[in-house]
């Protein structure tokens, strides 16, 4: 069964970012077949965690397994309020604990909640880059909800349905690989040896 | 089953009096435990090597050299010396000489050290840590077993027809112990030669110390040198003690709080549980520490931070008073107890130049 991670970044309860972050969950999940088990998680909950493991350099057992889910899903859905032109800093945060090579060739659905839809771009500017960097597969739609959005008929509810199809293709092209483990297979030392001491 | 004290040698003011100490005095301070780590009957002192502040042993073999000559017993180590910024001709020159002048009475732990900037002031590259690492320590392995060395490499000044002097004590280069926390390589390293592992075990979980003493263990029996559990295993741990165990968690908690390595993450109680840190009566860091052992298997060599964190001389030395009679005795006959006769203890100058006296004579039969 397909695994789908709805990472979100709203802080106040209940949160217009979880509420998108639910309807992308849902819509994906409909785009899959119903054949997905899609689970969320609030960084609210973990903000403590996070900042722990900034400073300890290691995740606490609650944020492990936050992480541990992280890397077994297929893909992810990631929702972060806009805050002072860019994604929140708890978001970040959340990123920086984050192993990059989790998030290589992960496919990936950004979403981002606004007071007004002049912040959108922010999704193009600021977060799609940070993805890039860590080499995760985006789709090309992302969804941004701006306080209007969710009273008007202004088209989030296409947006939603076209991003999470995305998501679906891009997830079914590309199921979850498990990460090299260094541990079991270690680079034997003389080829460890040929590439250090190689000129 | 060796015990010991390894120390960074950092100068924290103490957050309780809001006092630091001078360079001279953390300087003498690490002395003073050393000569009372040997009187408390522990085994080992080592020592870090650090080229900023606010740490003071820029130079071990000075210090342990001034060390060996107030001790009788105790065995000098470090903690780490760094194998990618020392020039591997001065460790081999420098170690072979602490070892001559303490009677053997040494060995060396290596690592790659993490600060960033200490790199280029020594003319190095961080990003270039693990090939400095191997081709570093190859060139020491051979200083240290060949009597001329020819050498190109990659990171040095080429080599040719050079001898390291003095030569090691009895021609028996001093014991190796690689210590790395979470490269793979190093434990890697490590197995091919032969030599021990230390793992610092302290801030971070044991999950961590598990695997990388696994793998270690593994790759020691692929390469021929005996079956992974006669690998040679060090371990770091942090301890604080009272006879009282609330008394010790009041003591330490301002230490903790204001700590470089602490403060502002993880509560003392969480820390505790996380990670192999323990603060309570000797009992507890007892039954805490025989633990260590149902992850990483029969180990030889176990290491106790007790200077960190700004704490004063006199505590620490009450530290070392209270490991030495109440800790450090239970260990030794509880560990000995546990430890199937096939495993062995930790190498010394006395065991190495041994085994080399019987191979030489079995090579002439």
């Amino acid at each position: 069964m397909t695994r789908i991670l709805a990472v979100s970044a709203g802080l106040s309860t209940p949160s217009s970012t979880r509420l998108l972050a639910d309807r992308l969950a849902a819509a994906a999940r409909s785009e899959l077949d119903g054949d997905a088990a899609v689970e969320a998680v609030e960084l609210r909950d973990y903000a403590h965690d996070i900042t722990d493991n900034l400073l300890t350099g290691f995740p606490g057992a609650r944020m492990r397994q936050v992480l541990d889910r992280l890397d077994a899903a297929d893909g992810l859905i990631l929702v972060t309020p806009t805050f002072t032109a860019s994604y929140s800093g708890l978001f970040k945060s959340f990123i920086d604990v984050v192993d990059p090579e989790s998030m290589r060739d992960k496919p990936v659905l950004l979403g981002a909640t606004g007071g007004t839809e002049r912040h959108s771009l922010m999704l193009e500017y600021a977060l799609r880059p940070l993805m890039a960097y860590l080499r995760a597969e985006v789709v090309p739609t992302a969804v941004f909800a701006a306080g209007g959005d969710w009273g008007s008929d202004a088209g989030l509810d296409q947006r939603i349905a076209r991003a999470a199809g995305e998501l679906a293709q891009a997830v079914q092209r590309r199921p979850a690989q498990a990460k090299a483990d260094p541990f079991t297979e270690p680079v034997p030392f003389e080829q460890l040896f040929d590439e250090a001491t190689t000129r | 089953m060796q015990f010991g004290v390894f120390t960074v040698g950092d100068v924290t003011p103490d957050p309780t009096t809001g006092r630091t100490p001078s360079e001279a005095e953390r300087i003498q301070a690490m002395v003073a435990i050393a000569e009372k780590a040997e009187e408390a009957g522990l085994d080992v002192f080592a020592t870090g090597e650090h080229h900023n502040p606010p740490f003071v042993p820029s130079s071990p073999t000075t210090m342990l050299g001034y060390v060996a000559a107030r001790t009788r017993r105790l065995i000098l180590s470090t903690s780490t010396t760094l194998i990618t910024t020392n020039d591997p001709v001065k460790i081999a020159e420098d170690f072979a000489m602490l070892q001559h002048l303490a009677g053997g009475r040494v060995d060396l732990m290596l690592g790659r050290g993490n600060q960033g900037p200490v790199y280029p002031w020594f003319g190095q590259d961080i990003r270039q840590g693990i090939p400095l690492a191997i081709e570093n320590y190859h060139l020491l392995y051979r200083l240290w077993r060949e009597d001329v060395v020819d050498w190109e490499g990659k990171f040095r000044t080429p080599l040719q027809g050079f001898t390291s002097t003095p030569r090691p004590l009895e021609g028996v280069p001093p014991f190796v112990w690689h210590g790395s926390i979470r490269s793979p390589e190093i434990a890697e390293q490590a197995a091919y030669y032969g030599d021990g592992f230390f793992h610092n075990h302290i801030f971070w979980p044991p999950e961590h110390t598990r695997r990388m003493v696994g793998l270690y263990r593994q790759r020691f029996e692929h390469y021929g040198h005996g079956r992974a559990d006669q690998a040679i295993v060090g371990l770091g741990g942090q301890v604080f003690m009272r006879a009282r165990s609330q008394d010790a968690i009041q003591e330490f908690r301002p230490y903790f709080d204001d700590a470089p390595v602490y403060g502002g993450g993880p509560s003392l109680e969480d820390f505790m549980r996380e990670t192999p840190l323990t603060v309570g009566s000797p009992q507890q860091v007892i039954d805490r520490t025989l633990t260590f052992r149902d992850y990483v298997g029969d180990y030889q060599r176990q290491l106790f931070l007790i200077d960190h964190a700004g704490l004063p001389l006199k505590t620490v030395l009450e530290q070392l008073d209270i490991l030495g009679e109440e800790v450090v005795p239970v260990l030794r006959s509880e560990f000995a107890a546990r430890k199937p006769a096939h495993v062995p203890e930790a190498p010394t100058h006395a065991s190495l130049a041994r085994a080399q006296q019987q191979n030489t004579e079995g090579s002439t039969e």
